[in-house]
Parts: structure tokens; C-alpha cells; sequence
């Protein structure tokens, strides 16, 4: 069996006791970050983004990084149930009922079922990821420019497509992270772009310092409008062991979220959001007393939680067979691959096969770890929530002042964060969504070479995205997705949908 | 009919989206453009500029017709002291060093929150300091150096 084969080799790389070591800082450095209140699972990684490009070896550095997002993950679910701040929307759904059962003073049994539930579903969709990704590769490997362009043409729609709010201002969004991927030297001609005459940016915008600045700093800033108190509902959670009835509960729950949560997460433009989401609607339709919902229903823990985690595992098949981000964190791994010196697409399964298999084991691993050690730890998490929040701002602006620096030694770059903050800030406070920007920002090259390619391919022909059969099916979705989100039935159903998870 | 008057958000989103297209626009027309068959440096970015100009109008339309959520509480005081805080880094740590900059780096972020107590941020700024520098410059062996030439020692 080829899949048993591939899958041993991924485990015997991700079991190095170095990368199990560094799997556990980054299950560990990203719950103790995604457990702060208000900060999501993208601004985590964006700052601890750095701190894995001082390891030496790619493996060990990717394997932390997904480490960390699974902490991240895990973390916000933490907070949400204690709290009921989620810091991203894919945790607003667990807030819901999760924060009702800690009310109830269930807190122990919400923590544990969203543990439970995520092990399971990130169990089931780490083999989906090893089952489906090699004929994707095969697939992707036929590839050519054009169908390139128009594949990511797909991703960046569907961005816009689940981005909250306006759908202008989230193609503006897209368009406008494109412009700025692009800044640096142009690949063919050495002509510079954009630099406004500062040589130290000839090699384009530092991403790490794009997504520090947009997701980072910006998202202190938010923080730091009003300042109140958080009421840490408990201060001690006890009866962690879910009771018999709670496990019948919800093992169906945590079996449907994982399949809706697998489908959704593989679709471009972050599909995890919706996936717990969308269990959260399944599992109040099924409920045979619906009443519950909202009131603290296990069924409404136990799902979302599951959808939530299978959706993020699924989508590192897109990135890993096709080099497309399905989402803003997925962005994140690409643009860190690209600076281990790694160019993300089919070939890195074929080139990089303990790299590729070390990923997918290591994503079990990880969800093991989760298991394993935040159960016990959940007293020192909760302790961490009763941090006050002016005493965290300098730690994280020192961490990523120095984090930053350390990628390039460049000191544009710091600069580059200041101004993306700035700017970052400055767009939420429009109602702008930054995850469009930032698949722009790590696809705008990437966009305009293959673009460059295929024209010159068909010698200055347009038509050859419509005339190649992917390609044209590819824009075609595209297309269809775009019109769908602008006919006024989905656009208002649409709205509700956001206006629900807020 | 409600008089002539533009909604705040979307006017200043717009406004911004056509200014950063006008910048990308014009650097673009600078460039050689090219043409579809072999695309010069400016093609790309400038037809990408001009379709953020015609969003940005959209937004600017839509401005006019309808009113959106209102801007709400902004930051200033966080503005003031977290942004410049790496600015300050970049700016110091060749000439300081590594520890004092980014000790003082720290005090300037501390101040970003009414509730920060100048000594509170003093030991804080202090700490991490310590921290900063056993594990990015003992531990990781980052190539900082300690102290920079701006100071006497």
C-alpha cells in the first residue's frame, strides 16, 4: 500500500524527537497565544510566524507552524467557552452555546467535549488529507500557466465570496493586496516596482512583516478601543470527564461536523469558517428539541468544534497539492514556505516527500498533543485569561519587533509593519475584511507571472484561458461563484448568516 | 428625499481605495507597459490599478445612496504609542544595540493603555528585556549586537 507507506514515512519524520519537540512549542506557544482574548488564530501565527525561521530545517519549522495553528485553534475555542470573546469567527459559533454551558457550570465538560470532538475530527481528516492529496498532485501536475491563473482566480473569488460584509470592498480588498504583492522587482525585465526608491525594497514587501502589521498590530489597536474589564466567568474548571449521557450526546454531532467541516474546508477561500457554521444550522435541524440551542446544547459544542477542526486540517490539501491558500492562515504557510526556500505546489510531494508526510503526520501528532496536554493544562490557560491586557501589548510588540527583524535584518521591515498596521487598522474601521488582502498579497506574483507566461505562451491570444478546458471550468466557478454571491437572495441570506455569527 | 449627504465609512474607504489606485496608476505609466503578447513591468500592476480606481467609485456611489454602520471609537492613544514602537526598534537598534532598544522599545508600548503605571512599565520593559535577550540573543544566538556604537562603553 502505497498511502501506508507515504504515511510511515511521514510519521517516522514527524516522530523525530526534534520535531516532536518542536511540535510541542508550537501546540503550546500557539494555545498560549490564541487563549488571549481577542486575538485570532491568523493574528497568532502571524506573530509567532518569526520564532520558526530561527529553526534551521524546514520540516522541523513547517511542523511547528502547524502546531501553532492548531493552538491556536484550540485556544480560541478555550477563550470563547470562558469568556465568550472568540477571537475568530470560526470560534463564534462554539461561543454560543459553549459560554451557556460554562454558565450552567459545564465549563469542564464544553472544554473537554471541544477537545474530544477536535481529536476525533482532526483524526478522520488527516487521512483525507493523505488519501486525497497524491491524485491532486497528480491532477495539479498537468497543470499549466493558464490553468494556474485561473486556479487562483478561483481562491481569490472565493475569498471575496466569504468575506464578511460588502463584496465590493472585499474585491477592492483582493485587488488591492494583488498591487501591493507585486511592489519589488519585476521577474523579467529587474525593473523596480513601487519602491519608491528605497533599495531595501527591491525584493518586495516583506509578507511577515505585511501580516504582522495587518493582523498583528491592527488587531491590538481594536483591542485597545475600550479598554473594560473581562469577567472571567471561573476561576477553577472542575469535572472536565464528560458524563455518559454527553458522550452519547455527541458522538453523532462530532461525526457529522467532521464530514460537513472535511467538505467545506477543502473549498478555496476558508471554508472552516463556514463549516461551523454550518454544523451549528445541521445540528439544530436534527435536534429533537431545538429549544436547547443557544441555551447550552452539547450538540452545539460538539459539532461546530468538529467542523471546525476537520475544516482546517482539510485545507492544507489545496495548499499542499496546489500551492493555493484556502484561507488567511494557509496564505501564512505559503508565505513561510517560500522563505525556507521551498515553492509550494505539486512538486513539493514528489521533491520534498518527507517534507509533504511530514506535515500530514505531524497533524495528528499534533491534535494528539492538544488532547494530551491541554486537558491537564486548562487551569494555567484559565489563569492566563485573568492577564491584564496592558501588560500583554509590550510583550507581543517587543516579540514581534524583534521577530520581525530577525527574518531579514532589515529595518524597513519594522518600518513596513508600522505602516501596515496603520493601514490594517485603518480598513477595519471601514468595515473592511484584511484576509482578502492578504491571499492578494501572497498571490499577486504569483498571479502576474503565470498570467505573463500563458500570454506569451499564446503568443498575446486571450483566449487561451477559455480554450484549455481546465482552465476555462476553473473560470467558469469563478464566475458562478461571483454571480451567486451577487444574486439578491444568496446576498441577503448571505448577510443574515454574518449577522448571526456576530 | 433625504438631502445630499455621503455616508462617512464608505466615503473615506472609497476615497482611500482611489487614492492608493491613483499611486499604483501613475508609478505604473512610468513603467514600460508593454503589450498583451509580451507584458512589460506596467501592464499587470497598472490594469490591476485601474480596476481598484473603478471599485473604489463603485464604493463612492453606493456612499452617496445609502448609509452604513458609523466608524466608531478610534484608538488614538494606542496609535500614538504602539505604532511607533517598532519604528523606534528599526531605528535604534544598530545605533543602541539590541538590549537597550529594545527595552525602550517596550517602555514605549507600555504606554499605549491608560491603566500602564510608569513603574509597572518600567519593571515590565525591564523583564522582558531579560527575557528578550536570554532567548533571542543567549539561547537562539540571534546576531544582534548587546550594545551599539551610540554608546559610551
Amino acid at each position: 500500500m502505497e498511502l501506508l507507506d507515504n504515511l510511515a514515512l511521514g510519521f517516522s519524520t514527524a516522530s523525530s524527537l526534534t520535531n516532536l519537540g518542536f511540535c510541542l512549542i508550537g501546540v503550546l506557544l500557539g494555545t498560549l497565544i490564541g487563549v488571549l482574548p481577542g486575538i485570532g488564530a491568523t493574528a497568532t501565527i502571524a506573530m509567532l510566524l518569526p520564532i520558526t525561521f530561527q529553526i534551521g530545517d524546514p520540516v522541523s519549522s513547517l511542523i511547528m507552524l502547524a502546531g501553532i495553528y492548531y493552538g491556536a485553534q484550540y485556544g480560541g475555542s478555550t477563550t470563547a467557552i470562558l469568556i465568550n470573546m472568540p477571537g475568530e469567527s470560526s470560534s463564534a459559533v462554539t461561543a454560543i452555546d459553549g459560554y451557556q454551558m460554562a454558565k450552567n457550570g459545564r465549563a469542564g465538560a464544553a472544554l473537554a467535549i471541544a477537545a474530544i470532538g477536535s481529536f476525533f475530527a482532526g483524526t478522520v481528516s488527516t487521512f483525507l488529507v493523505a488519501i486525497f492529496a497524491p491524485p491532486l498532485t497528480a491532477i495539479a501536475l498537468e497543470f499549466g500557466a493558464a490553468e494556474y491563473f485561473s486556479l487562483m482566480i478561483v481562491g481569490l473569488v472565493s475569498s471575496v465570496a466569504l468575506a464578511h460584509g460588502s463584496i465590493v470592498k472585499a474585491l477592492a480588498m483582493v485587488v488591492l493586496g494583488l498591487l501591493l504583492g507585486i511592489v519589488g522587482t519585476d521577474i523579467y525585465t529587474g525593473t523596480p516596482r513601487f519602491t519608491l526608491g528605497i533599495t531595501e525594497y527591491a525584493d518586495g514587501l516583506n509578507f511577515v512583516a505585511v501580516a504582522v502589521g495587518v493582523f498583528g498590530i491592527a488587531e491590538i489597536l481594536r483591542n485597545l478601543e475600550n479598554e473594560h474589564e473581562r469577567s472571567v466567568l471561573i476561576r477553577k474548571v472542575s469535572g472536565l470527564m464528560p458524563t455518559r449521557e454527553d458522550f452519547r450526546r455527541m458522538a453523532a454531532p462530532i461525526v457529522r461536523g467532521t464530514i460537513i467541516g472535511s467538505a467545506l474546508g477543502i473549498l478555496p477561500g476558508g471554508g472552516a469558517i463556514l463549516a461551523a457554521f454550518a454544523s451549528y444550522t445541521v445540528e439544530k435541524r436534527v435536534s429533537k428539541n431545538p429549544g436547547e440551542f443557544g441555551k447550552g446544547a452539547i450538540e452545539g459544542v460538539a459539532g461546530p468544534e468538529s467542523a471546525n477542526n476537520a475544516g482546517a486540517q482539510t485545507s492544507f490539501i489545496p495548499m499542499l497539492t496546489l500551492g493555493i491558500p484556502a484561507n488567511p492562515v494557509m496564505a501564512l504557510m505559503i508565505g513561510a514556505m517560500i522563505i525556507q526556500g521551498i515553492v509550494p505546489g505539486p512538486n513539493v510531494a514528489t521533491e520534498q516527500p518527507a517534507l509533504f508526510w511530514g506535515i500530514i503526520a505531524s497533524m495528528w501528532i499534533g491534535n494528539l498533543m492538544l488532547i494530551v496536554l491541554n486537558l491537564p493544562l486548562i487551569g494555567l490557560w484559565v489563569k492566563l485569561l485573568t492577564i491584564p491586557y496592558y501588560v500583554l501589548f509590550p510583550i507581543i510588540m517587543a516579540f514581534c519587533s524583534i521577530g520581525v527583524y530577525s527574518v531579514n535584518t532589515n529595518v524597513y521591515d519594522l518600518y513596513a509593519v508600522a505602516f501596515f498596521g496603520a493601514l490594517g487598522y485603518l480598513l477595519t474601521k471601514l468595515r473592511c475584511e484584511p484576509a482578502p488582502l492578504l491571499l492578494g498579497f501572497v498571490l499577486g506574483p504569483l498571479l502576474e507571472e503565470n498570467l505573463r507566461r500563458a500570454m506569451i505562451l499564446s503568443r498575446g491570444d486571450p483566449s487561451t484561458f477559455v480554450t484549455r478546458p481546465i482552465s476555462a471550468g476553473l473560470l467558469f466557478i469563478a464566475l458562478a461563484l461571483l454571480v451567486i454571491v451577487f444574486l439578491p437572495a444568496v446576498k441577503k441570506k448571505r448577510e443574515e448568516v454574518f449577522v448571526e455569527e456576530n | 428625499m433625504k438631502p445630499f449627504a455621503i455616508d462617512k465609512t464608505n466615503g473615506l474607504c472609497a476615497a482611500l481605495f482611489i487614492a492608493f489606485g491613483a499611486f499604483f496608476a501613475l508609478q505604473s505609466l512610468g513603467l514600460e507597459i508593454g503589450t498583451a503578447f509580451r507584458m512589460g513591468p506596467g501592464y499587470f500592476p497598472l490594469a490591476l490599478a485601474v480596476v481598484l480606481i473603478l471599485l473604489g467609485v463603485v464604493i463612492l456611489v453606493q456612499a452617496v445612496r445609502f448609509e452604513s454602520e458609523p466608524i466608531g471609537h478610534i484608538a488614538w492613544r494606542g496609535m500614538l504609542f504602539i505604532l511607533p514602537a517598532p519604528i523606534f526598534f528599526g531605528l535604534t537598534v544598530r545605533g543602541l544595540g539590541f538590549i537597550p532598544s529594545i527595552f525602550l522599545t517596550a517602555l514605549i508600548a507600555s504606554f499605549a493603555s491608560g491603566r500602564m503605571k510608569p513603574l509597572t512599565a518600567l519593571v515590565l520593559s525591564a523583564g522582558l528585556t531579560l527575557f528578550a535577550f536570554l532567548v533571542f540573543s543567549y539561547a537562539l544566538g540571534l546576531p544582534f549586537r548587546r550594545f551599539g556604537p551610540w554608546l559610551p562603553l
